[in-house]
């Protein structure tokens, strides 16, 4: 059983290494081969090992071998299977092949393919190095590792100037959220002593009172420590405040979209929180504030998407709310919740983007929905699988959506916090906006007159059989995940978690959740037909509609079409500081002075020194003998002096 | 009284120093030469004071009675100009000068610093005996017994020097007719004569 | 009073000097330098002489004859070189001798 987690784990690395150095040689086809099969025996052995102990209810912890040993502090790297990391491997192995597959197709002919195909494995590789961590040090460094790999990707074509800079952007906003991660582990470690979530999970409940120093100040202790570590995942998770580099993401192909900003990266923040469940209960004031980040995210990123152009930006800000969601169950302790919300958005959201990129495939590179119509009769099949998607993530019933969204509003609900009261409405709102724009995207893409143009239309084309394949998986996972998975994860009765999460008994969510009043079970899906019905009337029968009212509220308008003009005020705020003192830095203190006084400062001294040795030769024989006699001044003045 | 030794020994080596001095700054060179002359006598005299005879005499025959008046050959072969004294030697010659004058006191000063060792007089190779050998034959004694190789060596160096200073200037001027002995002996009466019969009347 | 051993080393040390000098002081020609080296060696010359009375040591006055003999050479050899130098340059001022300037 050991054996098959480490080939679980660590076959995506081969998968890299293996496209990595012969994909130059061997072609294409080579790595995209050695990529994909490698991912799948992963996949199957994730499902695998998922069937075995998840469901058996049972755990495996492997050490497999030290990595610091110093008389303070013990970490080794080794793997931990538990319900959680096992929910969390299947998800990421399922989606990353269906990528995989869908990447054969859609980078068909791109001139990187081997370095694509390897950079997906590799951050495969770190997401299931981060999801099966044992310690926080282990799962920090598979946190840089998918960071590192999504940098990688964004800047994929890195001959295009906007996509280096969206790259850099999401590597700094992600960097700073590590800080905060980085304090929070420190915090754990100068409390503790030790960074293994086994060991100081037991100790937690005899330091729930203890303050700590923190720059001169006094805190909880553990709401210091779940602070902090909450910042790192609102960096990777893209919160509000730390989301600005989400949307940019969408510079790198689709399927890394699909991978790293719909189903596994952006997720990590939420499985962090979930595994680090045991500390946020002694930590209500830090739940609170979770609670709260997560309700207006999902509300801003929901009005957000309601005015954007671009295909996939839509979709990224779709998923940067539908996080928030997650987020506000983790933080009334609805964490099975979240994780339910995680699974099956991974399967709608991935779905969407892929069927994003068919189309963007299909309309020769066109991201613009304003550009689009009148196209469904020509992809089918995209056509389908795209209204599948939606509707799962507008939580209409019976899809995975509705199961999950229902559940993390119901906790919302039932949590009894005037906070959770407030995140259900700030959800219930958002829940009519995905709705909204969810259908505002469909229509504008596939029905109505034709907006593009002629050589566009002539080159529509249903995708590739590799690339149809993983939209229809990815379906049948949207459709059937929520109906079968709702009884394991948040049945009332079940057991599946066992320890991977904890929650303490007067913060038990989950049961309240299930005996609410029906009108709170039932209002997201009411507010999605609600959604839905707004948006078929603006877009399908008054057209004109959209325009006369962005005319007339034009300010509110703008607001949401420049973000809440985020980026703007970090602009401001930050960056044109950074980048003033970086130029300065740059230009004085490196060139002038650094450079001045070390190698441009020896060559000048050398060649200045040369010069003024060089007039000692002056050819004059007698300047020579003069240096003689000289010399023998000296040597006889030494020896008188002996 | 002062002995005439030190009147002498002041005499000769005031005027050697002096005609030393003009060496130097001669403005012709010819004087220059004629002043080295002069410090060589001088010098010749103190050697004599020094007891040193033969050496005195050496000098004077080998050192005025060649080597400077092979100076003066050369001297006036070139053709040398009366030189001008640049500007410039004025503010070279405060820094020789200098520097000239520090080793000069530095030297004269160890003098009075330096003892001599006790055991320096039994290290003595060749003592001047005291039985009436000249000088002359006590250095003969010296150098071909002795010291013969060096003095076969000296020989040796001084052919390397004439030969060297014959190969160096010796110039090979076109045109110039010389004769070839070799060339003369091996002539044959057979190529240089021959007999023509010519009847009278008409030339060769 | 009477002369010793400290007065001979005396004149020589002037001689020595004022050869010394005469190398490099002068801005004439290259004879003066040749005939300054043999005012160099006469200083020499006079105080191996000066030690060998004092130490009544015939081997000064040995060493001094050879002395006199490489000198002899030597100035023969320096005059030749002269010569030929000359012959090229066409005159023989001392500012002139920077051939070797780099």
């Amino acid at each position: 059983m050991e054996i098959l987690a480490i080939i679980a784990v660590f076959s995506p690395l081969l998968g890299f290494l293996g496209a990595g150095t012969f994909g130059e040689k061997l072609g294409d086809r080579f790595s995209q081969i050695v990529t994909c099969g490698l991912m799948g025996l992963s996949t199957l052995l994730s499902i695998y090992l998922f069937y075995k102990l998840a469901l058996g209810e049972r755990t495996l912890s492997i050490e497999l071998f030290t990595w610091i040993q110093v008389e303070f502090l013990q970490v080794s790297w080794g793997l931990q299977l538990d319900s959680l990391s096992l929910v969390m491997m299947g998800v990421v192995t399922i989606v990353s092949l269906m990528v995989h597959l869908y990447s054969v197709g859609y980078m068909d002919g791109d001139q990187g393919v081997p370095r694509f195909m390897g950079y997906l494995s590799l951050f495969t590789f770190f997401m299931l190095i981060l999801v099966t961590a044992p310690n926080l040090l282990q799962m920090f460094f598979g946190w840089e590792g998918v960071g590192l790999c999504s940098y990688l990707l964004i800047g994929f074509w890195y001959n295009r100037e906007s996509a280096n800079e969206a790259a850099i952007k999401a590597f700094l906003v992600n960097r700073i959220g590590d800080i905060g991660f980085v304090l929070g582990i420190l915090t754990i470690f100068v409390m503790f002593g030790t960074l293994d979530f086994t060991a100081f999970f037991d100790i937690l409940e005899q330091h729930q009172t203890d303050s700590f120093r923190f720059f001169g100040v006094e805190f909880h202790a553990l709401t210091l420590a779940s602070m902090l570590l909450f910042i790192g995942a609102m960096g990777k998770s893209a919160q509000i405040g730390l989301h600005t580099w989400l949307p940019d993401a969408m510079e790198g192909p689709t399927p890394v979209s699909a991978l790293i900003h719909a189903a596994t990266m952006v997720t990590a923040g939420v499985f962090m929180v979930v595994r680090l469940s045991p500390l946020l209960e002694y930590a209500p004031f830090a739940r609170e504030f979770i609670t709260l980040t997560g309700g207006v995210t999902a509300l801003m990123a929901a009005t957000i998407a309601c005015v954007q152009n671009d295909i996939k930006r839509i979709i990224a800000y779709s998923t940067c709310s539908q996080l928030g969601y997650m987020f506000m169950a983790a933080g009334l302790s609805g964490y099975s919740a979240s994780m339910f919300h995680l699974t099956t958005h991974a399967f709608f959201k991935a779905l969407l983007f892929l069927g994003a990129g068919s189309v963007i495939h299909a309309m020769s590179d066109e991201q613009d929905i304003q550009k689009m119509g009148g196209i469904w009769k020509f992809i089918p099949v995209t056509y389908t699988v795209m209204w599948i998607g939606s509707l799962a993530l507008m939580g209409f019933p019976f899809f995975s959506g509705f199961y999950s969204k229902d559940i993390i509003l119901e906790v919302d609900w039932a949590s009894g916090l005037p906070i959770g009261k407030l995140a259900f409405y700030f959800g219930l709102t958002a829940a009519i906006l995905t709705a909204f724009y969810s259908v505002r995207l469909i229509l504008l893409t596939f029905h109505g007159k034709s907006r593009a143009d002629d050589t566009v239309m002539g080159h529509i084309h249903e995708s590739p059989l590799v690339m149809l394949l993983p939209l229809v998986v990815l379906a049948i996972g949207s459709v059937f995940a929520g109906y079968s998975l709702d009884k394991l994860f948040v049945g009332e009765e079940t057991t599946f978690w066992g320890n991977a999460i904890f929650v303490l008994p007067q913060d038990e969510v989950i049961s309240k959740a299930h005996h609410v009043l029906p009108w709170v079970h039932w209002s997201p899906a009411i507010m999605g037909f609600i959604g839905m019905i707004i948006g078929y009337v603006f877009y399908e029968r008054l057209k004109e509609l959209p325009a006369q009212l962005s005319r007339s509220f034009k300010g509110i308008y703008l607001f949401l079409y420049h973000k809440w003009y985020f980026d703007e005020l970090y602009d401001k705020l930050f960056v044109n500081s950074s980048l003033k003192l970086g130029k300065v830095l740059w230009e004085e203190g490196d060139q002038e002075i650094i450079d001045g006084l070390g190698p441009n400062g020896f060559s000048t001294v050398a060649y200045v020194g040369g010069g003024l040795l060089s007039r000692l030769q002056t050819g004059y024989i007698y300047h020579y003998a003069f240096g003689m006699f000289i010399g023998i001044v000296f040597i006889v003045g030494w020896y008188f002096w002996l | 009284m002062i002995n005439i030794a030190a009147i002498l020994f002041y005499l000769f080596s005031g005027v050697l120093l002096s005609s030393a001095m003009m060496v130097v700054t001669a403005r012709n060179t010819v004087h220059g030469v004629l002043f080295l002359i002069l410090a060589f006598f001088n010098a010749a005299g103190l050697f004599i004071l020094a007891n040193a005879e033969f050496l005195a005499l050496l000098l004077v025959v080998v050192y005025v009675g060649a080597v400077a008046v092979l100076f003066l050959f050369v001297v006036m072969m070139l053709n040398v100009e009366m030189g001008n004294i640049q500007k410039t030697a004025r503010e070279y010659s405060v820094a020789g000068g200098l520097i000239g004058g520090t080793l000069a006191v530095e030297l004269i000063l160890m003098l009075y610093s330096w003892n001599t060792s006790p055991e320096a007089f039994e290290m003595i190779s060749s003592p001047i005996s005291k039985d009436g050998v000249t000088n002359t034959q006590a250095l003969g004694n010296l150098i071909y017994t002795h010291y013969a190789l060096i003095f076969q060596a000296s020989g040796i160096i001084l052919l390397i020097a004439m030969v060297g200073a014959i190969v160096l200037t010796l110039r090979h001027r076109e045109g110039i007719r010389r004769q070839k002995i070799g060339d003369q002996l091996a002539r044959d009466p057979k190529d240089s004569v021959s007999l023509v019969d010519i009847s009278p009347g008409s030339g060769i | 009073m009477t002369i010793g051993l400290d007065h001979y080393l005396i004149v020589a040390a002037l001689l020595f000097t004022i050869g010394g000098i005469g190398t490099f002081l002068n801005r004439k020609n290259v004879i003066v330098i040749l005939m300054s080296i043999e005012l160099m060696l006469l200083a020499v010359n006079i105080n191996f002489v000066a030690f060998s009375q004092y130490l009544g040591d015939m081997l000064g006055q040995v060493f001094a004859l050879f002395v006199l003999t490489i000198a002899a050479a030597e100035s023969a050899i320096g005059l030749a070189i002269l010569v030929v130098y000359f012959r090229n340059r066409g005159d023989i001022s001392v500012e002139d001798l920077n051939m070797m300037k780099g």
